[in-house]
């Protein structure tokens, strides 16, 4: 008690935080139990039977399973693959460009479309590759190629979604390696400018290995997020044509559970992206901890 | 060339005017600057290609529209895809509404998570530890999205301008990141102004918000771009048009091409022309949406790197 009245200001600071954090985020965590259940709005979340492991034995034995679990896996996964190594040699070059004006314009343009909103990306997109008037299959007829329905083949949306990612990310991501590489003691590379090292050995064996940290938290960091594709993009550009390769998990939740009231599936769904994300992030910690000393929290 | 020639004993007393030493670039370093060079304006085309596409296709007259004569620079230049798309009532009212979503949810959250902050950057608070464990599993555990959907129905929030506000008024991660820099000043500060009798809600307001101001404005760089460009929000709680965000009146116009919409503003033009000049529409939208984003582009880049460090903090 004594405590209380000698941290009366701060507990009275943080009383509105913690309303918001009862009411928005711990209220609706016991609503997970709704994927247990056989809910119908009305009942509240604590109304409606136990239905034990119904909704998740019934996903897990649907035609879309396999396919939503290598859609969100993939679609994580290849802008990875072929983004991730692109914000590294990028810092690489706005780091040796002495030219003070042409390094800013560089960064200011490439910064630019990770302050785009999502629809807008989405939007340029579909409009760009649209059959009838867009610029891609303009340019494609002009060259006497064939035009492409591209936003209706299923086959194309991982490249559309993959690019489009690394257009968006690539610039912004580069940031943090400029700043590693800003870092360096540049008397290593005074030194190595006396023992006539080329511009290619110098990255090779001085850049490289002194950005190294920075390049693995950051791989281990994204291996963590694999399996949450962010919702929006993913909404915004698909249709029925591209649900084959397009469709993810957190999409699939939003078309049952919001769209069709499917409450309890919906929320079953939900739950099981969370404990894979959950035990994924949790693995990649411990690595992260074993291999650098450093960990994420 | 091996490793250990960087790592020369020498290294550390040597300090040297390093053009000196390099009066003459070696044919691999001029490949290794010709490569540099190449890759940056690479990068720039692809990046800065669909924006000057859009900017153009938005000045240019129909006809050369219809003709597929735009490629790079406008072509036959002319206002009057901007004149249809500034008509538009329901542009404004949509700009109106993420105005509105960006400004109070902005201030609404810095003011939250400093409140927040600050409390837990307190050595001497006796529930700190204890609160930082309250705020920090959330990050790891939530309801997920069913049921805050239900949460936010059933209170009432559904169509109202509050759903685009409360449900996000602190974000976590955020409240770390301003902990640590309320942890970065030093004590005596607050020490002094407690002998001079001032209390934690002065001190909050009055010493640290001032003194951690730069941080604040990263902070709020990101709590503004994300209300900004909020969509998925307005999916899910604003039914209603007339509370619609940009984002969704975009969404309408640039993905769904929504006929209606197109022919409000297209009035009693012939079909040819119309789908032309909906082409237009879309493209002029896009413009008009990211241009303040553009113009305020400038001022807040000299803080990128700042927020990438602070975001590198360990929580």
């Amino acid at each position: 008690m004594k405590l209380v009245k000698r941290d009366k200001y701060l507990l009275i600071m943080f009383a509105p935080v913690f309303v918001y954090y009862v009411i928005f985020m711990y209220i609706p965590m016991p609503g997970v139990l709704i994927a247990f259940k056989n809910f119908t709005p009305g009942h509240g979340i604590f109304g409606g039977d136990w239905v034990g492991l119904q909704w998740f034995a019934q996903f897990v034995h649907s035609i879309y399973f396999w396919r939503l679990l290598r859609n969100t896996f993939l679609l994580a996964f290849l802008p990875l693959l072929f983004g991730f190594g692109i914000p590294i040699l990028f810092a690489v070059c706005i780091v040796e460009i002495k030219n003070q004006v042409f390094k800013r314009f560089a960064q200011t343009i490439t910064y630019l479309p990770h302050f785009i909103s999502t629809v807008v990306v989405a939007g340029m997109l579909i409009n760009f590759l649209s059959p009838a008037d867009g610029i891609v299959n303009t340019l494609l007829a002009r060259f006497g190629f064939e035009k492409v329905n591209f936003m209706m083949e299923a086959g194309w949306f991982r490249t559309i979604f993959t690019s489009s990612e690394i257009w968006q990310s690539f610039g912004f991501s580069s940031i943090i390696y400029i700043a590693a590489i800003m870092s360096i003691d540049p008397e290593m590379y005074d030194s190595g400018k006396i023992d006539g090292v080329s511009k290619f050995q110098e990255l090779w064996h001085l850049t490289l290995p002194s950005i190294k940290p920075t390049i693995v938290i950051l791989l281990l960091l994204s291996l963590g997020g694999i399996m949450s594709v962010g919702f929006e993009k993913v909404y915004l550009l698909y249709n029925g044509a591209t649900y084959e390769t397009a469709d993810v998990l957190s999409t699939y939740v939003y078309r049952m559970g919001i769209e069709g009231q499917n409450y309890g599936f919906a929320t079953a769904v939900g739950l099981f992206n969370s404990i894979i994300t959950f035990v994924l992030v949790f693995t990649v910690n411990r690595i992260t901890r074993r291999m650098t000393n450093m960990s994420l929290w | 060339m091996k490793k250990s020639m960087l790592e020369s004993p020498h290294r550390s007393y040597v300090k040297i005017n390093s053009d000196t030493f390099t009066p003459k670039k070696s044919l691999s370093d001029r490949t290794f600057y010709g490569l540099i060079y190449v890759m940056t304006i690479v990068a720039i085309i692809v990046t800065f290609y669909p924006f000057l596409y859009v900017l153009s296709i938005s000045f240019s007259s129909v006809e050369a529209i219809d003709q597929q004569k735009v490629i790079l620079f406008p072509v036959g230049f002319t206002l009057s895809g901007y004149k249809m798309v500034l008509q538009y009532q329901e542009l404004w009212v949509s700009f109106y509404n993420t105005l509105w979503y960006t400004v109070v949810g902005t201030v609404l959250n810095i003011l939250f998570t400093c409140l927040a902050a600050f409390p837990l950057s307190r050595p001497r608070f006796f529930l700190r530890r204890k609160l930082n464990f309250f705020i920090a599993f959330t990050m790891y555990f939530s309801g997920g999205l069913i049921p805050v959907y239900m949460l936010i129905t059933s209170l009432g929030l559904y169509n109202t301008r509050w759903a685009m506000v409360l449900p996000v008024l602190v974000i976590t991660f955020n409240v770390m990141i301003c902990r640590s820099a309320f942890e970065g000043i030093p004590n005596e500060i607050f020490e002094s102004a407690n002998i001079d009798g001032a209390n934690d809600i002065t001190m909050l307001f009055k010493l640290a918000i001032p003194i951690i101001k730069p941080t604040l404005a990263v902070l709020t760089l990101y709590y503004a771009v994300y209300h900004w460009n909020n969509f998925f929000s307005a999916l899910l709680y604003l039914g209603q048009q007339d509370l619609q965000p940009l984002q969704m009146f975009l969404r309408r116009v640039l993905i769904m091409a929504s006929p209606e919409v197109m022919q409000k503003m297209g009035g009693s033009m012939s079909t040819s022309a119309l789908a032309v000049s909906t082409l237009q529409v879309r493209y002029v939208s896009i413009v008009v949406s990211i241009l303040p984003i553009v113009t305020i582009y400038p001022f807040i880049q000299r803080y990128f790197v700042k927020g990438i460090t602070l975001g590198a903090v360990k929580g």
